[in-house]
């Protein structure tokens, strides 16, 4: 029986392997017509969340609904009500789109006639109709990750789970996913995704879960969780690299915040509050003693640098901080 | 569950709730068909393919009956090609285990599994499929190399009925091994293990009469041989093909016609319930 008005709705999840727990007190709700990120590095526990509410794997703790029916006791009603994007385009290789959509709409326990008209229906929402007979294997990698989300689409269930949808795909190819995706959640499909890709979460989630070694470390929308940061920063390239140690200290010293170098590069970065009066302060401290500076700015956090803030700098080399 | 509708939009072509009582095992079956049906539709899309691993066996019976056989000795002076065939036979029914394999791991590492399982099918399907559509591509490779068989100068010499318990038993071995192939393709994590698979194949395969008799290894190794159970299953149907005039040594071989039905049938009892819980906890 339905309880929640959510598409999802996990409570204290957790899954252990052996000694280490892959997930851990994981909490989850997704309105329908929402999207939420599930936001983490490789093996921060994003894919076992999925996997639990997928009933593709049995948790050793908590309880979770989708649409209303629980996970671990009504797993059938469950699958008629989810949509399943996995890493890889799980698709059938020989067979043509329209062959593996008919399949799969058979699946589905669709009537063959209804079957055959929903594989033409998907093919053409997904701008797949003039490739409906190729065999997949000549399928471009965004074509077949169309194909896969036409296939989870097949009942147009509620809920939609998407794990590291663009992983692997080209710019243009991940554009072409993130517009389908879109496309759904507007038709009032709730989607969970997890991804490693900061810049998609910012895309396509309405809320994110940012979640690491098995657990959520911070929740909140995009905007919201870059507020969590801190205000704006300040960044800055200097011309020469000898120089960078002395400016660290400086800028340190000026706006009282930990600065960051990117690894690499004459890229400072440093938290401000009094953006514009402290963009001043520090490049007339600098040109006083003579560091030629080369670019300056003042810009919102991203999320990565929320995401380094809240899960650490322990496995990310590409900043790292330097002083206090 | 009545309030299925309450989460279903209305542009959505809803089945009901899964059924329930004997309606199941219609759904089961209809299931498990759709999933044969995918495999049959690989055939007609890559009849090469199915071409060539039909070439394999072909080539196998003119290496042994023409290259080597000259110079090997039948037990009882028969002809070797006749003496081959049934190892032939029950050969071609191991080769099919690495195929087998092949099409889990395939399915596994690209996630189908996972997609299956995570669809409103029937959960028996996907192993119901895979074992319907092995079987009907052996039986078919079968029937093509009994044909180049009766070209080759082999046949049976017994009556209808025991002829077709001897396909019956090769058909029994290869439904043992689609267990055995089910259950290593779940367990096997790369695709780079069955290359392992189809080396070993061969050794084991050998390693029985399908291509001379026991009598002729040293003693220890025709032990071995004998107890092999394509050693059975070729032995029974070399009784039932009427090839007359083998020698049977020892009691494994006076009995192999029971071996042939009792060693397939332990190796199904032992690897179709591993494999069910395999399947189910697959990510687990």
């Amino acid at each position: 029986m339905p309880t929640t008005q959510h598409a999802v709705s996990a409570r204290g999840l957790g899954k252990r392997y052996g000694k280490t727990w892959a997930l851990r007190g994981f909490d989850v709700d997704v309105a329908h017509g929402s999207v939420r990120g599930l936001l983490g590095p490789n093996g921060a526990g994003k894919s076992t969340a999925v996997r639990i509410l997928t009933t593709l794997l049995r948790p050793d703790e908590g309880r979770a609904e989708i649409a209303g029916f629980d996970v671990a006791a009504q797993g059938e009603q469950v699958r008629y009500r989810i949509g399943l994007v996995g890493q890889n385009a799980a698709v059938d290789e020989i067979l043509s789109g329209r062959q593996n959509l008919e399949m799969f709409g058979r699946l589905y326990h669709l009537g063959a006639r209804s079957a055959r008209r929903r594989a033409d229906e998907l093919l053409e929402r997904f701008g797949l109709a003039d490739t409906g007979t190729t065999p997949v294997s000549g399928y471009s990698g965004g074509m077949r990750r169309r194909l896969d989300l036409a296939a989870s689409m097949i009942l147009t269930p509620p809920v939609l789970f998407l794990d590291e949808p663009t992983v692997g795909l080209d710019p243009r190819a991940r554009g072409e996913v993130w517009a389908a995706v879109r496309g759904l959640v507007d038709d009032g499909t709730a989607v969970l995704l997890t991804t490693q890709y900061l810049e998609e979460a910012d895309q396509l989630a309405d809320r994110v879960s940012v979640i690491d070694s098995g657990r959520v470390v911070a929740e909140g929308g995009p905007a919201e969780l870059k507020e969590r940061v801190g205000g704006d920063r300040l960044e800055l390239v200097l011309h020469d690299e000898s120089a960078v140690p002395e400016a660290v200290a400086l800028v340190g010293r000026l706006t009282g915040s930990e600065v960051t170098v990117q690894a690499g590069t004459r890229r400072l970065s440093a938290e401000v509050d009094d953006r514009v009066a402290a963009l001043t302060r520090v490049v007339t401290a600098l040109e006083e003693r003579g560091t030629s500076v080369e670019d300056v700015s003042l810009r919102r956090p991203t999320l990565d640098e929320v995401f380094l803030h809240l899960t650490g700098d322990r496995d990310d080399a590409s900043e790292e901080a330097v002083s206090r | 569950m009545t309030t299925a509708s309450a989460t279903t939009r209305p542009d959505t072509p809803v089945p009901g709730s899964p059924p329930t009582g004997p309606a199941r095992l219609g759904w089961a079956l209809a299931d498990g068909w759709t999933v044969t049906r995918r495999d049959l539709t690989h055939w007609l899309r890559q009849p090469w393919q199915v071409v060539f691993g039909l070439l394999f066996p072909i080539l196998m019976v003119l290496v042994f009956g023409y290259l080597f056989g000259g110079a090997i000795t039948v037990p009882g002076g028969g002809d070797y090609r006749e003496y081959l065939m049934p190892g032939m036979f029950a050969m071609t029914m191991v080769f099919g285990l690495s195929e087998t394999v092949m099409a889990v791991v395939h399915d596994t590492s690209r996630g189908v599994t996972d997609r299956f399982r995570s669809m409103p099918m029937a959960p028996s399907a996907v192993v119901v499929g895979r074992c319907a559509a092995d079987m009907l591509k052996s039986t078919v490779t079968l029937a093509l190399l009994v044909g180049c068989g009766l070209l080759v100068g082999w046949q049976w010499h017994g009556g209808p009925g025991p002829t077709l318990a001897a396909f019956g038993l090769l058909l029994l071995l290869r439904f043992a091994l689609v267990w055995v192939g089910v259950y290593l393709g779940l367990v096997m994590k790369g695709e780079g293990t069955i290359a392992v698979l189809q080396t070993l194949e061969f050794p084991l395969g050998f390693l029985s009469n399908a291509f001379v008799a026991t009598a002729t290894m040293p003693v220890w190794l025709g032990v071995v041989a004998d107890w092999n159970p394509l050693s059975a299953t070729v032995g029974a149907t070399r009784d039932l093909f009427g090839h007359s005039g083998l020698a049977a040594d020892g009691w494994i071989a006076q009995n192999a016609v029971t071996m042939a039905v009792v060693w397939p049938l332990l190796v199904v009892a032992v690897f179709a319930p591993l494999s069910v819980r395999r399947f189910r906890a697959l990510s687990g």
